[in-house]
């Protein structure tokens, strides 16, 4: 008997697909069949996922032919002579990889970098309220800020963001023919070449040339800049989406929300959890027999977490479908577990902590200018979000 | 209370200071984890529990007593 066929998209952007939420009630390992027709398995608990994710036995690297992509066309393998990202690096050469860049991204780093943030939000902000009504928040805002941030870390001039912007979110893309995506990660890889030679030549104020000056070389700099850039930009960016969405249908929690920014760090950890929007991002696949959850995983098996259905599993969060700004629980897995757990988090955090705030701080009278019915959900993408969100405002 | 922090499986993300920014900080050199405090008193073992649970690399132990 064949598995059955995984569902990608959610019914309610709110809530984990019903398939998913059986697969978690069923003790948490299923069989499922992947949109290219392989088999693999989904994990669906979030204790399961973090004993998985945990195991060195399985591994990140997204070229191996089993790892359980969900595109049904795979992404390109990284063009000849390239080196592995990051993400994909399994022991022993994930930890070395990892420290070398960690510095970079500590509380106190984050924290020194706030002024920085806020005066890129306010920008934003203020090139909103002088531009015309309705405005699309997903391009004002959601993917301007995150951009500009990672610009401000790699030292990327800002006459260059329009092509970041389309060519991440076309990589992401699930539906991106296999040719466009490869030449859009050529042409990505092509300019940040550029972009890292130009910093041998005259090093800056930024991480890449910190990089070069700790002995690096030009193709492991090019690598993380890239991976930080696809890693960090459409993410955020769905996150700030999301976030505005749901507090401006939620007036009463949005008021009591903004009376005291102290609240705001806790609200945007629990829209962390809510929304979980690399939902299938902590997918690995098996290099040795495993038992997970009691069933025998097989070498070579692919494993697809289901990290957003882990983390509205009731048992772990009560009332999980429910979203309370003050839940006050950080043990969800939007940012994955074990030793690949993201590296921008608190970045991450910084950013949301800043827009939300400065936002609805700035522009009281902000609403939505469709009815929310009809805001587009990225329902067939691997990361969850909205492509365009409509806004307005009084003068 | 004493807590053991493996500094070899840390990975930087930071979980612990969020959790207990009196007794767990980030190295700025390579932000690796380090112990601000060894035997934080009784009335932190909640945040300290938090942030042995939090840690992704499962770097931190506690012992009781
Ligand atoms: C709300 C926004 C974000 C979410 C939800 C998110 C989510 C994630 C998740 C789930 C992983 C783990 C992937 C895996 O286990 O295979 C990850 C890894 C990573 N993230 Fe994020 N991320 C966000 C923002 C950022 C930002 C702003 C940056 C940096 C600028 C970033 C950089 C990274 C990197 C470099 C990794 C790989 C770490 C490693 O493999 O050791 N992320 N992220
Ligand atoms: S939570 Fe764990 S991995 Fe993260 S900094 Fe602290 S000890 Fe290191």
């Amino acid at each position: 008997m064949t598995a059955p066929a995984l569902q990608i998209a959610r019914e309610c952007p709110y809530a984990p697909p019903a398939q998913h939420v059986e697969m978690r009630e069923n003790g948490g390992v299923s069989r499922v069949r992947l949109p290219s027709g392989k088999e693999a398995w989904a994990v669906s608990r979030l204790d399961l996922i973090r004993e998985m994710l945990s195991d060195p036995r399985f591994s990140s690297d997204r070229d191996n032919p089993n790892y359980p992509a969900l595109a049904t066309v795979p992404p390109p393998p990284p063009s000849g002579g390239s080196r592995k990202l990051l993400i994909q690096l399994d022991p022993p050469d994930h930890a070395p990889a990892r420290r070398a860049v960690i510095s970079e991204f500590t509380i106190r780093r984050m924290a020194a970098l706030k002024p920085r943030i806020q005066e890129i939000v306010d920008e934003r902000i203020d090139a909103m309220l002088a531009g015309p009504r309705p405005a699309d928040l997903v391009e004002a805002l959601s993917l301007a800020v995150p951009s500009l941030v990672i610009c401000e870390l790699l030292g990327v001039p800002y006459t260059d963001h329009e092509f970041f912007q389309t060519r991440t979110a076309a990589i992401l893309h699930r539906d991106t023919p296999p040719q466009e995506r490869g030449a859009t990660y050529a042409a990505l890889r092509a300019y940040l070449t550029e972009l890292v030679c130009g910093k041998v030549r005259e090093p800056g104020d930024d991480v890449l040339s910190r990089q070069l000056a700790a002995g690096a070389d030009t193709e492991d700099v090019v690598a993380l800049a890239l991976l930080l850039l696809v890693a960090g930009h459409e993410t955020t960016a769905n996150m700030i989406s999301l976030g505005v969405l749901t507090l401006l249908e939620r007036p009463e929690r949005l008021a009591w929300l903004i009376a005291d920014p102290a609240r705001m760090p806790e609200a945007v950890e629990e829209l962390l959890r809510y929304f979980t929007i690399v939902e299938y991002g902590n997918s690995r696949v098996a290099t040795a027999d495993v038992e997970l959850g009691g069933v025998l995983i097989r070498a070579g098996d692919g494993v697809v977490s289901l990290s957003n259905t882990a983390d509205h599993d009731p048992e772990v969060f009560p009332d999980a479908d429910e979203l309370k700004l003050d839940r006050g629980a950080r043990n969800h897995l939007a940012f994955g577990f074990g030793p690949h757990q993201c590296l921008g988090q608190n970045l991450a955090r910084a950013e949301l902590d800043i827009v939300f705030t400065t936002l609805f701080r700035r522009m009281p009278t902000l609403r939505l200018a469709v009815p929310a019915g009809q805001v587009p959900f990225k329902s067939d993408a691997t990361i969850y979000g909205i492509h365009r969100l409509p806004v307005t405002w009084d003068e | 209370m004493k807590i053991l922090l493996d500094e070899e499986k840390c990975v930087g993300a930071g979980q612990c200071v969020l959790a207990a920014g009196d007794v767990f900080d980030q190295r700025d050199s390579d932000g690796i984890a380090v112990l601000l405090d060894e035997h934080p008193g009784q009335e932190r073992s909640g945040a300290v529990e938090t942030a042995a649970q939090l840690c992704p690399a499962q770097a931190i132990r506690i012992e009781k007593g």
